[in-house]
């Protein structure tokens, strides 16, 4: 059934995974092919950008139902392949198939070594992570979702640094364990409700009963890939050992799949047990902002600062989204797609300077400025929109919210605003050592400014985060009608099961664990 | 034309920050200067077709934020406020950006000088024309960016790295208030636009919500929320570390950011908000004491300083709390008022200090100057000139500013109006002594300079003293010419609105009519000023010296300007770092990380180590135990399902 519509999201999928075959069929063998293999992929990611776009154009902002839907039969009739976007997911495809162009560009020289099997797992990452965008089956979700960690994990393992071992190590343990709940929640679900189509369960009443322990259940999976505190510990090391491309990708999406959860699943499928765990999330969120702002604050290695302040960053995203009004989930949104790319394009900064330098090592840079001028300057600018400066896509995604979640609970707004405080700190602090100062080691006196490659790849990541930090509206715009819809889905369940006597908020805990 | 104010100076910015190496120094220097001059130009002719003909606009550019019921757009909004500052920002920066030509013409970056200047004339703009809460953020932001990247503009001066990052740090710790207070707004009015919120605060006088666990007024915590980041941004008392040390940048900069323009957005952000302020006496007590408090407290610091950067940077914050407690005590026109002569006389002295760093080769320390009027007249007399006016000297603009609030002061009803008029007279005193004190040794008496230096000493170049001569025209005439329209009898149609006062608040007309000796009063203390540091620095230069002695601590106590950078440094910045450190080796390395996966992986290899040596590492485990997911997946749907 395609509502016989071209399958367009089915082709911006897999159009990297056949470009992975393609790239297959290569003979692997001198200097020649490596450079074959490398505009290959450049092309076939940018195919895909571009076809996505077609996406964005078709896609109607004015309703909140799935839009090209795709579904047919698979595994006998209980699964369906069942593909679709709304307001909430439609962007984070577009944001994958954006970053990943960029991503092969900045692995252009850096990756030498079994570079046909470096961008074979590039591209079949590509398809898992739409994948999961686009999935609209449970199970097929699921496929994704995991599948997408095999070419992650090789990427660490095979192309990392010294101590890739121990971090795919962590990497497994962590998200192993989220994920066994998962299956097992969707089991469960499965039980319940008689099948695992997304649509038909957003529908579905969950007993409330139930909820809880499905709530947990994902809230395992996605917290772990968030990172939220305490579960974040595996992002820092996973951060550090993997090539600049893996970081992007690290960064920029696999992280928004926790987010993108939360929004998919948690809140509209479990809205009873999300209202009675948002306090804890909401702990969980403030406790990120500061904690792992103040530990940012010490690191002497500049991937983990910036992996740090991502799990900051990721606080701000799940506060807004358990705010549950329009400023905190469009908030939290455009703070997951803004920190996509301001990440994503930090990481590329730091990518320049290993290639150049081969550490990461805060006290081995200073004084770049003098030799790297047009460095500086993105790197300032990505500064400054990790710090959420007014004026780039930072601070929309921040100051949205701060004010969303003030609507709800004022202490947990305040203690987050801190955040913005220690960002300053942390950020700008990086940015002397490394950009500023003295030129006094000799191993940096000879060191070049941007290339035209690298030029090339920061140049769209500077254009879009001061065009949507001007004019956040195309996004906005997009997200508006869906998360309304969510947030008025939820707020009806509430008033049903209060009016059923339920009492809602954290008192319920008490009558949970005393029911149980 | 509003339109073209406010994005001359960043098509200027863009051209000269992105193509400054193509089109060379010369070129940039013009482009910037050049559209700056156009702006102030019609900015003068808004001047007067919005103030003093009252033709108040507002000028749609672009939607930006809008969210559910918040919305915020990319607007002008152009009323007599907002009209006074423009003149003043572009006015001074126009002139700013041609003395800089001559002032940094050794500087191998002027381009990139050139372009932050711009830009941050650009975000100014947008704080003064901000039609609503969040791009008046916007600005405040963007000036305070301006400011961290013009202090650290010389990057390979640690303390200019320090202090760039200092003022950029304190700043947020007012912009932590000002989010907040933001935020309070669209809670309780439900929406962040100006004319929403002067719509709904009357109602709201009296009201409670619950924040942070109590239950508080609205319009004070709104008031005071928004004063946080007001004292942040003017460098209040408590807040005020960061502009001593933001004279590392250069004189150029000091003059236009950290004295006449972005220092004053705080009082402007109040005299905006005045709807909201006039409704909460307690948070305008509160701004009273704060301004009077910051009057006095930097013009004891300022007594003491021996850099001459320092002494006016003090004498600026101190002129802050002058106009904030105007502010508290409900004369905002007054407040206004002397933001706007103080632009003038403060970015003259500032420049002029600037033109005797620049004749001594850098030198800043007026210990090693001296007797330098016979060398650099005209510089010497525009300093005067600025002096006069700052102190308050009859009919210079000064004199009509500061006695405005000093009178004020006197006759406000608030609670807190004795306060203040008793450390703005005492202020006023200081102020005259450092000022003459800073006149004195650095023109008059014995050279202390090295041969070497006097040797180069030489007046500035036209390019330097013309700004100069413009600043001091409006250092003397500025109070004359506007204090009539500011203040005076045309306070009301000059105004037209913008300000509000409650019912009740008569301050304007009461000012007025206040006993002869009040009005004497700061007369009284800038002539006791002048003679005292005329015996010390002229009659007996041996004095300071011997006082100095005999009361130490209190010297050293005021040296160290009362020792805040010390305490902020034991009680926030230690701390921090501290925890910082701990967090990470002990909560994320030892807790975390030693209870979750290293000790699970530790167990982990213990058993595999006896049972397989897995060669391919951990992925195949991982692979694994994902096809046995899946397997079980399907095996439960094909026999679960037919059950």
């Amino acid at each position: 059934m395609l509502d016989g519509q071209f399958p367009i999201l089915s082709l911006v999928t897999f159009l990297p995974l056949l470009g992975a075959l393609l790239i297959l069929l290569v003979p692997s063998r001198a200097e020649v092919s490596d450079q074959n293999v490398r505009w290959a992929a450049l092309w076939v990611t940018c195919g895909t950008f571009l076809v996505s776009l077609i996406i964005w154009v078709r896609f109607d902002p004015s309703t909140a139902d799935f839009q090209m839907v795709e579904q047919a039969e698979w595994l006998g009739g209980a699964v369906t392949y069942h593909m679709g976007v709304d307001g909430i997911s439609m962007l984070f495809v577009i944001l994958t198939t954006f970053l990943m162009p960029l991503c092969i560009l900045a692995s252009w020289e850096s990756i030498q070594h079994r570079v046909k099997e470096y961008m074979i797992a590039f591209l079949v990452l590509e398809t898992l992570m739409i994948g999961v965008f686009c999935a609209l089956d449970l199970v097929l979700f699921y496929l994704f979702f995991e599948a997408g960690l095999i070419p992650m994990f090789l990427i660490i393992g095979v192309w990392g640094g010294a101590r890739r071992v121990y971090a795919s190590f962590k990497f497994f343990l962590y998200t192993f364990a989220g994920s066994v709940l998962m299956l097992l929640a969707i089991m469960a679900m499965y039980w319940q409700a008689g099948t695992t189509d997304i649509p038909t369960l957003l529908a579905y009443d969950f007993p409330y009963g139930m909820q809880y322990w499905l709530w947990l259940a994902f809230f395992a999976s996605f917290a772990v890939k968030m990172p939220m505190w305490p579960v974040h510990t595996w992002l820092p090391d996973a951060h550090v050992e993997a090539p600049t491309a893996g970081s992007v990708i690290l960064a920029g999406i696999l992280l928004k799949m926790g987010g993108y959860g939360f929004l998919r699943f948690s809140l509209p499928m479990f809205p009873i047990a999300s209202d009675l765990f948002a306090p804890l999330v909401f702990t969980l969120s403030i406790i990120a902002i500061v904690y792992t702002s103040l530990v940012a604050l010490v690191q002497e290695d500049i991937k983990k600062l910036i992996a740090y302040s991502s799990v900051a960053h990721m606080g701000f995203v799940t506060m807004g989204i358990f705010a549950m009004n329009e400023q905190g989930v469009q908030g939290g949104i455009f703070q997951m797609l803004s920190h996509g790319w301001v990440s994503g394009a930090l990481f590329l900064c730091v990518g320049v300077i290993y290639d150049r330098m081969h550490t990461r090592e805060i006290a081995a840079y200073g004084g770049l400025v003098q030799r790297m001028p047009l460095y500086a300057f993105a790197f300032m600018l990505f500064t400054m929109a990790n710090v959420g400066l007014p004026g780039t896509s930072g601070f929309v995604g921040e100051f949205l919210t701060i004010v969303g979640t003030f609507q709800v609970d004022t202490r947990v707004a305040s203690v987050a605003a801190l955040g913005v405080i220690l960002a300053a700190c942390y950020a700008l602090f990086l940015y002397r050592r490394v950009i500023f100062g003295e030129l006094e080691k000799e191993t940096l006196k000879n060191i070049m400014d941007l290339n035209r490659r690298e030029v090339l790849t920061l140049a769209p990541l500077v254009v879009t985060t001061i065009f949507f930090g001007v004019y956040p509206a195309p996004i906005m715009d997009v997200t508006a009608v869906s998360v309304e819809n969510l947030i008025a889905g939820y707020e009806e369940a509430l008033e049903t099961f209060t009016a059923a006597g339920g009492t809602t908020g954290f008192t319920n805990l008490a009558g949970l664990l005393g029911g149980q | 034309m509003y339109s073209a104010i406010v994005f001359l100076p960043l098509i200027g910015c863009l051209i000269a920050g992105l193509f400054g190496r193509q089109i060379g120094v010369k070129a940039s220097q013009v482009i910037t200067s050049g559209l700056l001059v156009i702006s102030a130009i019609l900015s003068w002719v808004a001047f007067v077709s919005v103030a003093l003909q009252g033709n108040a606009e507002t000028v749609q550019v672009l939607s930006w934020i809008d969210s559910g019921a918040l919305e915020a757009d990319w607007r002008l909004r152009i009323d007599t406020l907002t009209a006074v500052m423009l003149v003043v920002v572009t006015s001074v920066s126009s002139l700013v950006h041609i003395y800089s030509v001559g002032y940094m013409s050794h500087d191998p970056h002027q381009p990139r000088f050139f372009a932050y200047l711009s830009l941050f004339t650009f975000a100014m703009l947008m704080l003064v024309t901000a039609d609503n809460l969040i791009q008046l953020f916007f600005g405040w932001e963007g000036v305070g960016l301006a400011s961290y990247l013009l202090i650290g503009f010389w990057y390979k001066r640690p303390s200019a790295n320090a202090a760039a990052i200092k003022a950029f740090v304190v700043n947020r710790v007012g912009d932590f208030g000002l989010l907040l207070g933001i935020s309070t707004v669209f809670l309780m009015v439900g929406s962040v636009e100006f004319d929403a919120i002067f719509a709904a605060i009357p109602d709201m006088a009296g009201d409670t919500f619950r924040f942070l666990g109590y239950d508080v007024p609205v319009v004070t915590t709104i008031a005071l929320l928004l004063f946080m980041g007001a004292m942040g941004k003017s460098a209040q008392f408590l807040l005020h570390t960061w502009l001593p040390d933001a004279m590392e940048g250069p004189t150029p900069v000091s003059a236009l950011i950290h004295a006449a323009t972005m220092v004053t957005a705080g009082v402007f952000l109040v005299c905006r908000m005045s709807p909201v302020f006039e409704y909460s006496p307690d948070a305008l007590a509160f701004v009273t004491v704060v301004g009077a408090t910051t009057a006095f407290f930097a013009a004891t610091v300022g007594l003491v300083q021996n850099d001459i950067k320092r002494v006016i940077a003090y004498s600026t914050c101190s002129q802050l709390g002058y106009m904030f407690a105007a502010a508290g005590i409900g004369a905002y026109e007054a407040a206004m008022f002397h933001l706007f002569t103080h632009a003038f006389f403060k970015a003259l002295l500032f420049l002029g200090s600037g033109s005797v760093i620049h004749a001594m080769s850098d030198e800043q320390d007026m210990r090693k100057m001296g007797g330098l009027y016979k060398l650099i007249p005209l510089t010497y007399f525009m300093m005067i000139i600025g002096t006069l006016a700052l102190t308050g000297f009859p009919f210079t603009a000064g004199y009509f500013s500061k006695d405005a609030i000093i009178e004020a002061a006197y006759a406000s009803h608030s609670s807190a109006h004795m306060y203040a008029f008793t450390l703005l007279v005492v202020a006023a005193l200081f102020t005259s002594f450092y000022s003459w004190r800073l006149i004195f040794m650095t023109f008059h008496g014995k050279s202390r300079a090295s041969n070497e230096v006097l040797s180069h000493v030489h007046e500035s170049p036209a390019v330097m003293w013309v700004p100069l001569a413009i600043l001091a025209a409006g250092a003397i005439f500025a109070g004359m010419m506007f204090s009539n329209f500011f203040v005076g009898d045309a306070y009301l149609n000059f105004w037209a609105g913008t300000i509000s006062h409650a019912s009740g608040n008569e301050v304007m007309e009461h000012f007025h009519h206040v006993p002869g000796w009040v009005v004497w009063s700061p007369f009284a203390a800038m002539v006791l000023g002048f003679a005292v540091s005329w015996y010390f620095y002229i009659r007996r230069p041996d004095l300071p010296k011997e006082l100095a002695q005999t009361h130490e601590p209190l010297y050293k106590f005021l040296l160290n300007k009362w020792y805040f950078d010390e305490l902020y440094d034991f009680i926030f910045v230690r701390p921090a770092f501290f925890l910082g450190r701990t967090l990470w080796k002990q909560g994320d390395g030892r807790i975390i990380d030693g209870m979750g996966p290293d000790g699970i992986a530790a167990r982990v290899s213990d058993i595999t180590r006896g049972v397989v040596r897995v060669q391919s590492g951990y992925l195949y485990h991982y692979a694994f135990a994902m096809l046995l997911g899946v397997a079980a997946l399907i095996t439960y749907f094909m026999f679960g399902g037919a059950l």
